[in-house]
């Protein structure tokens, strides 16, 4: 049996190399946060504390929206000439294959939120009166439970004949705690209150769900 | 002469998709180092029972038996499966395609650039995949799936779209890994390509094997 770490290090980097080349999902999901931003912009006009108030909010639907975009690209490179199936007729572990499509998502959108992010504070005149460190951690944790499902619920998708309407509405019911968990949060360190108890929620979430589709993906891979 | 022992077993298998049921009780035995031509028209249930011996279709009834095993799962290495798309990155060119799918069967590099020669391509070649003609393609894709080495071989449609002088290197390809032992299954629908090299030609229609022939002459029902 191959090393399943050593397939998951392979199919990240061929992953990331087919990324590198066709940029479909990057270009994709910046010009659609980008759209977002602005559109925001001259939708509201809010004053500093306003912007507190709301631009948890603001930002993490932006970034879920533009991942949605990202994981619907996730699969379709593996159905373009049918490649998924050379995986299945592989000893290769299908979990393998998950945690490489999962973290190279969450590369995906953390580079988005990293191009971003700065836009969305100079737009809304953003500055934290927590710790903003702790945006960090709350930026890890959300970002990895948004792509952690989103990658489960495409792969589950992708055999749709709708699939790229199948996506969010499979995801974003299911994702409801961990953006409650995310808004707060950003808004708890934003308006410098405390953000453990969501942040808390975060990691549970993260916990609950990585393990859920770590034991389910099999099945959903090997599904006609 | 003995006839080898059978490396395939398929007991009454059965595939439905819905109410349409593409393998209607099929039950033969598949001897070890022989090349077979499956035949049939279109929607007889040739890819289907390529697909379920790959286990990549699941049946609705009846048995796959391959190398002695019935869960694909076991013998997964000793199968090599080459389906009517290319199974390849288009924007990866052969050899990387190629290292890739060498990490999922946990081999060594060294392998790719040998049956990439093989198939009588070039393992230099930069240009991504999907810059390919047709004919390349289909040997990128037969040398995905001889990478492995596998005893079995399963090919669907290796010569569409593929010129008749590179349709005949491949079979003479498929004649010589035949003779090392190795047994191969081909869907086509270029039979001819395959005279005197197939050793039995199985003949498919309404999905059911209707005959096997060890010349290109249909038996009575398969029309």
């Amino acid at each position: 049996m191959p090393a399943p770490t050593g397939i998951t290090r392979a199919t990240l980097l061929k992953d990331l190399r087919l990324e590198w080349r066709s940029k479909d999902a990057i270009n994709s999901m910046l010009f659609f946060s980008l759209l977002v931003v602005v559109v925001f912009s001259f939708s509201f006009d809010p004053s500093a504390e306003e912007s507190r108030q709301i631009a948890g909010g603001l930002v993490w639907v932006a970034f879920l929206f533009a991942a949605v975009v990202a994981l619907n690209q996730t699969w379709a490179r593996e159905l373009r000439n049918q490649v998924l199936d050379a995986y299945r007729v592989s000893p290769a572990p299908a979990n393998s294959l998950f945690l490489a499509k999962a973290i190279g998502n969450f590369i995906f959108v953390t580079v988005l939120e990293a191009l971003m992010t700065p836009l969305f504070i100079a737009f809304y005149r953003l500055r934290a009166l927590g710790p903003a460190w702790q945006l960090l951690i709350v930026a890890a944790l959300g970002t990895w439970a948004l792509v952690v499902n989103g990658t489960f619920f495409a792969a589950m998708s992708i055999r749709t004949r709708s699939r790229e309407i199948m996506l969010p509405l499979l995801l974003f019911p299911i994702s409801i705690p961990a953006i409650l968990g995310m808004v707060q949060a950003t808004t708890a360190v934003l308006n410098g209150e405390g953000s453990r108890v969501w942040i808390a929620l975060l990691l549970s979430y993260d916990l609950v769900f990585t393990t859920a589709c770590l034991l389910l993906f099999e099945t959903v891979l090997n599904a006609e | 002469m003995t006839e080898p022992a059978p490396v395939i077993t398929v007991s009454n298998l059965v595939k439905q998709f819905g109410r349409f049921a593409a393998l209607r009780g099929v039950t033969a035995e598949f001897s070890g180092g022989k090349l077979y031509a499956i035949l049939g028209d279109n929607g007889a249930g040739k890819t289907t029972l390529l697909r379920t011996l790959a286990g990549l279709n699941h049946p609705t009834g009846g048995q796959v038996s391959i190398l002695g095993a019935t869960r694909f799962h076991d013998i997964c290495r000793e199968v090599g499966y080459m389906a009517h798309p290319s199974l390849l990155y288009d924007e990866m060119s052969g050899m990387e395609n190629l290292q890739y799918f060498a990490r999922l069967y946990g081999m060594v590099d060294a392998r790719c650039a040998d049956v990439i020669r093989a198939v009588g391509l070039d393992p230099e070649l930069a240009r991504p995949v999907g810059q390919y003609s047709q004919g390349m393609r289909q040997r990128m894709s037969l040398a995905r799936a001889l990478l492995n080495d596998p005893k079995i071989l399963l090919l669907d449609e290796p010569f569409s779209n593929v010129d008749v002088h590179s349709g005949t290197d491949m079979v003479h390809l498929l004649a010589r890994t035949r003779d090392q032992g190795k047994t191969i299954f081909v869907v086509t629908h270029q039979a001819s390509l395959l005279e005197g090299a197939a050793d039995e030609f199985v003949w498919m229609r309404a999905g059911l094997i209707v005959g096997r022939t060890h010349g290109l002459k249909p038996p009575e029902g398969a029309n």
